[in-house]
């Protein structure tokens, strides 16, 4: 009994820990003045501001467009190269699965300057381009790891079986393969969408042009201080996360409660 | 192999509508580069409207930051806003155009005191945007400034409550000045005390922080701060506690200048927006903004009362006598870097 | 069908020449050359990079990361271990929503999770007002090697409980049951059965905090007032202020080498990896 106790009053601190700052900067975001530790009275003042700062509405609009493309080229590519690379055997596939690796290993820094050096190499203008090929490089391999464990479970005699049965490669790839990897095609796409949403250190070393993300407006604005404009935008994002994983959550129990959802892969 | 085939084109033709995706419809773009917070944003619009031009507009925080994007090629711009001893360099190493001043007929209303220096000695390449100077932004209550000396920020009764800049010419420029050195100096000796007062500094830093400091000392959570004269003159409109000095044994003052690279594109655009920056009106806006002091002959006489008594946006013709404008090191550059990392890596 | 489906992974082939092969090597080639070389036409190789960084002043830099990263990591993995145990041991029904709310704040802006800290930790924050409130006394606490630390486990702390958990979960019952039978007290059990048997959470647990607290470079500066450089802040100095690519690239190299080696040492003891981290 008393362990169980304990157990409760350690998660408790631990949840504490973990979400005392979301709330404290979701609260503050309702602050009327720009104090951050006293509470001077309620207000919207701080969502008004953020609405009319034209650099948080472009950065949000990169953000987003950003992030979309990213999610949908890094899942085509993506599950075609997965695929590909299911079907191939001894150290080829050891090789491209290593430097597929590379992305996911390297930390961050190193990924950001060696494509600033690639694109400087090849005098291309960093801006909107340099940072969504960024995004989709580091996105990929993600995608290509949370879809080959499903091609493994795959039942290679289905697939003979469809073809033996008429059905054309293409066919078989698209009414048989396909589905069977939907949930890992799904949860890549999910990954992708948010790892580019959330990269500040690729980006940074890879924007130009007038083209810049949340996460670098943050750098910049927290940077210069305590802005309560930052609060209300991180409250809104905090809802919208909120509601997307209550959504995407509600929807795996649904669909296959028997099935344990990907976790091991995030 | 047909299958490779397609597999190829289907790659390549979303690289291509990835690649494609946002270009703007043939408008013309001008690409500027700035300092962060250092325009009123509003007056880009303005111009875009006025001139049915895109403006690109990036920022930058220090200098340094600014040469490597221009000198890499990154990304080309066709503005940028700099400052002084940067511009030397750029011009040194032709990565700056001359300008044509038939398209800017506003450059009558620059001051005669910023023209003719040693950056730009004939006046080709720049046009002034704002001057300041470095000073020490310190709260009344807690610090006592009669010292009117650098002194002040190697006080250690108030230890963990200094914040210096990160910036290594700037924080240089503090030490070298309280040794009574140039701040130019590219002796090794010299350099190495002004290095060890640093080091001795410290422990009573509360943080190495640049843009950061007035937020800081507007909620009184440090005593004082190495600030650039702008930033002083915010931060004293938001908390009355706060007062400026720029001490005894002189200071920086530096010229921030509007420049076209080499590679601009649209250099004939790029100085309708300096003349257009140059305006009565979008000076008195930009000052409005960034409090920097003005290099506008017309504007100065517009601006309010208030702001002309205050010291740190009317420099007192006294402490600009004893002030000394930063160089280009060139080569010696190196001189400088090694040291800062010495420090940042105590 | 399986041999020809193989062709699928060729343009992904390209891909990796390019954007992941290319890269990796130009960072190499930087850090072999000097800063006169110009293109490829006139390459001049020398080790001065790599002999430079082996300087007592960016060793201490190295060294320094490390013990502040080791330590975020030592720290994430006393608290991370408990949690990801209770939750294992939680009922089915509530473990799906404890592990829910350890992810969720990693889902925010990692930026944003630092930023909150700076309101949190100021001189007047939300934490020195608590205690005036309480009569006691300000402590300094933002701009800290202590607050860098905390922003460190703050941040990563997901990644520790996340594997440990999954490693936990997984394990076989029949084996715990065995040890029950085998007459084993609970602590006997934890030490022989249960720690060994979650090693593999535990050491994908230290490579996924580890990894990105050595190389961070934004909490040193947001919550660490930049007093303690740590390596990732030296190499964006070099490329974004100092313009030195060729000893910013040495010092990316020597950083990609630590990683791989200290991956491939933990994989030597993770006997669940499969296929992927095998070559390093």
């Amino acid at each position: 009994m008393v362990r169980k106790y304990l157990s409760k009053i350690y998660m408790g601190i631990i949840f504490i820990f973990l979400y005392a700052p979301i709330v404290v900067l979701a609260v503050f975001s309702f602050n009327e003045s720009k104090s951050r530790g006293h509470w001077t009275g309620f207000s919207l003042r701080w969502y008004i501001e953020l609405f009319h700062d034209q650099d948080i509405r472009m950065a949000f609009y990169y953000t987003i467009t950003i992030a979309i493309i990213t999610a949908i080229v890094s899942t085509i590519l993506g599950t075609i190269a997965a695929i590909g690379i299911n079907a191939m055997k001894g150290r080829q596939k050891a090789l491209i699965l290593n430097v597929n690796y590379l992305p996911v290993v390297n930390p961050d820094i190193v990924t950001g300057i060696s494509l600033m050096i690639l694109y400087i190499s090849f005098n291309m203008d960093f801006g909107f381009n340099t940072m969504l090929i960024s995004h989709i490089v580091f996105s990929i391999p993600y995608v290509i790891l949370s879809i080959l464990p499903k091609l493994k479970q795959l039942d290679v005699h289905m697939t003979e079986a469809a073809m033996d049965l008429g059905a054309t490669p293409m066919y078989a790839l698209r009414k048989v393969i396909i589905p069977e990897i939907k949930p890992g095609i799904v949860t890549g796409f999910l990954m992708a969408f948010t790892l580019s949403i959330d990269d500040f250190i690729i980006s940074y070393f890879t924007k130009g042009e007038g083209v810049t993300n949340l996460s670098i407006i943050i750098y910049s604005m927290a940077r210069r201080g305590v802005r309560p404009t930052i609060n209300a935008l991180s409250t809104i994002m905090l809802t919208v996360v909120l509601l997307l994983m209550i959504l995407i959550n509600k929807r795996a129990n649904g669909h296959d409660k028997s099935k344990k959802t990907n976790r091991s892969e995030v | 192999m047909k299958r490779k085939l397609i597999a190829v084109t289907f790659i390549a033709i979303l690289i291509l509508i990835a690649a494609t995706g946002c270009k703007s419809e043939g408008k013309q773009t001008l690409s500027i580069l700035n300092y962060d917070i250092y325009m009123d944003k509003s007056l880009l619009s303005e111009f875009e409207k006025a001139n049915n031009v895109t403006i690109k507009y990036d920022t930058y925080s220090t200098p340094e930051e600014m040469y490597i994007k221009v000198k890499s090629g990154a990304s080309k711009y066709d503005l940028i806003i700099s400052g002084e001893y940067m511009i030397e360099r750029l011009i040194r190493e032709k990565l700056i155009n001359k300008l044509n001043f038939d398209n800017i007929p506003n450059y009558k209303y620059i001051g005669e005191d910023f023209k003719n220096h040693v950056y730009d000695p004939d006046n080709e390449y720049s046009v002034p945007y704002f001057w300041g100077t470095l000073g020490i932004l310190y709260n009344k209550k807690t610090v006592d400034a009669s010292s009117d000396s650098w002194a002040m920020l190697w006080d250690e009764s108030h230890a963990q409550k200094i914040i210096m800049m990160d910036s290594q010419r700037d924080s240089f420029a503090a030490a070298l000045k309280l040794l009574g050195y140039s701040i130019n100096t590219v002796d090794e000796k010299e350099l190495d005390e002004a290095k060890d007062l640093l080091i001795q500094q410290r422990p009573l830093v509360m943080a190495y922080i640049t843009d950061g400091a007035p937020d800081i000392m507007i909620n009184e959570e440090a005593d004082m701060a190495l600030v650039w004269s702008g930033e002083a003159v915010s931060a004293m409109a938001e908390n009355e506690n706060l007062d400026f000095v720029i001490p005894k044994e002189g200071s920086n003052i530096w010229i921030d200048a509007m420049v076209v690279p080499a590679n601009s594109e649209n250099q004939e655009m790029a100085e309708r927006f300096i003349d257009f920056l140059c305006s009565t009106e979008a000076t008195l806006r930009n000052i409005n903004e960034v409090w920097y002091s003005t290099v506008h002959t017309e504007a100065i006489k517009l601006v309010d009362e208030e702001l002309l008594n205050n010291p740190a946006f009317n420099i007192p013709k006294e402490d600009i006598d004893k002030m000394e404008m930063l160089r280009d090191p060139k080569e010696f550059i190196g001189l400088y870097t090694e040291r800062w990392t010495e420090l940042m890596a105590q | 069908m399986k041999d020809r489906t193989k062709y699928f992974a060729y343009p992904y082939v390209v891909w990796i020449f390019i954007f992941i092969a290319l890269p990796a090597f130009l960072v190499l080639l930087y850090s072999v050359t000097t800063k006169e070389s110009n293109g490829l036409t006139t390459i001049h190789f020398t080790w001065e990079n790599f002999k430079n960084f082996f300087q007592p002043l960016y060793l201490n830099i190295l060294w320094d990361s490390i013990y502040l990263a080791a330590i975020s990591t030592i720290i994430c993995l006393m608290l991370g271990y408990p949690a990801a145990y209770i939750i294992s041991k939680a009922h089915i029904s509530k473990r799906n929503t404890l592990l829910f709310m350890c992810i969720l704040p990693m889902w925010m802006n990692m930026l944003l999770r630092t930023y909150a800290w700076m309101t949190i930790l100021g001189n007047n924050g939300i934490l020195n007002n608590i205690f005036a409130f309480l009569g006691l006394p300000k402590v300094n606490m933002l701009y800290t090697r202590g607050a860098t630390i905390m922003g460190m486990v703050y941040n990563f702390i997901p990644f520790m409980i996340l594997p440990i958990y999954t490693a936990l979960s997984k394990m076989d019952k029949a084996v715990l049951e065995a040890a029950d039978d085998l007459g084993a007290n609970k602590r006997t059990k934890f030490i022989k059965v249960i720690l060994p048997l979650s090693m593999p959470g535990v050491i994908s647990g230290i490579i996924m905090v580890f990894m990105p607290a050595v190389s961070t470079f934004i909490i040193p500066q947001l919550l660490g007032g930049n007093k303690s450089m740590m390596i990732g802040n030296l190499v964006e100095k070099l490329f974004i202020l100092n313009g030195d690519w060729n000893f910013g690239s040495a010092i990316s190299i020597v950083m990609m080498v630590i990683i791989l080696l200290s991956m491939s040492i933990m994989n030597k003891f993770d006997v669940d990896k499969e296929g992927g981290a095998r070559l390093w």
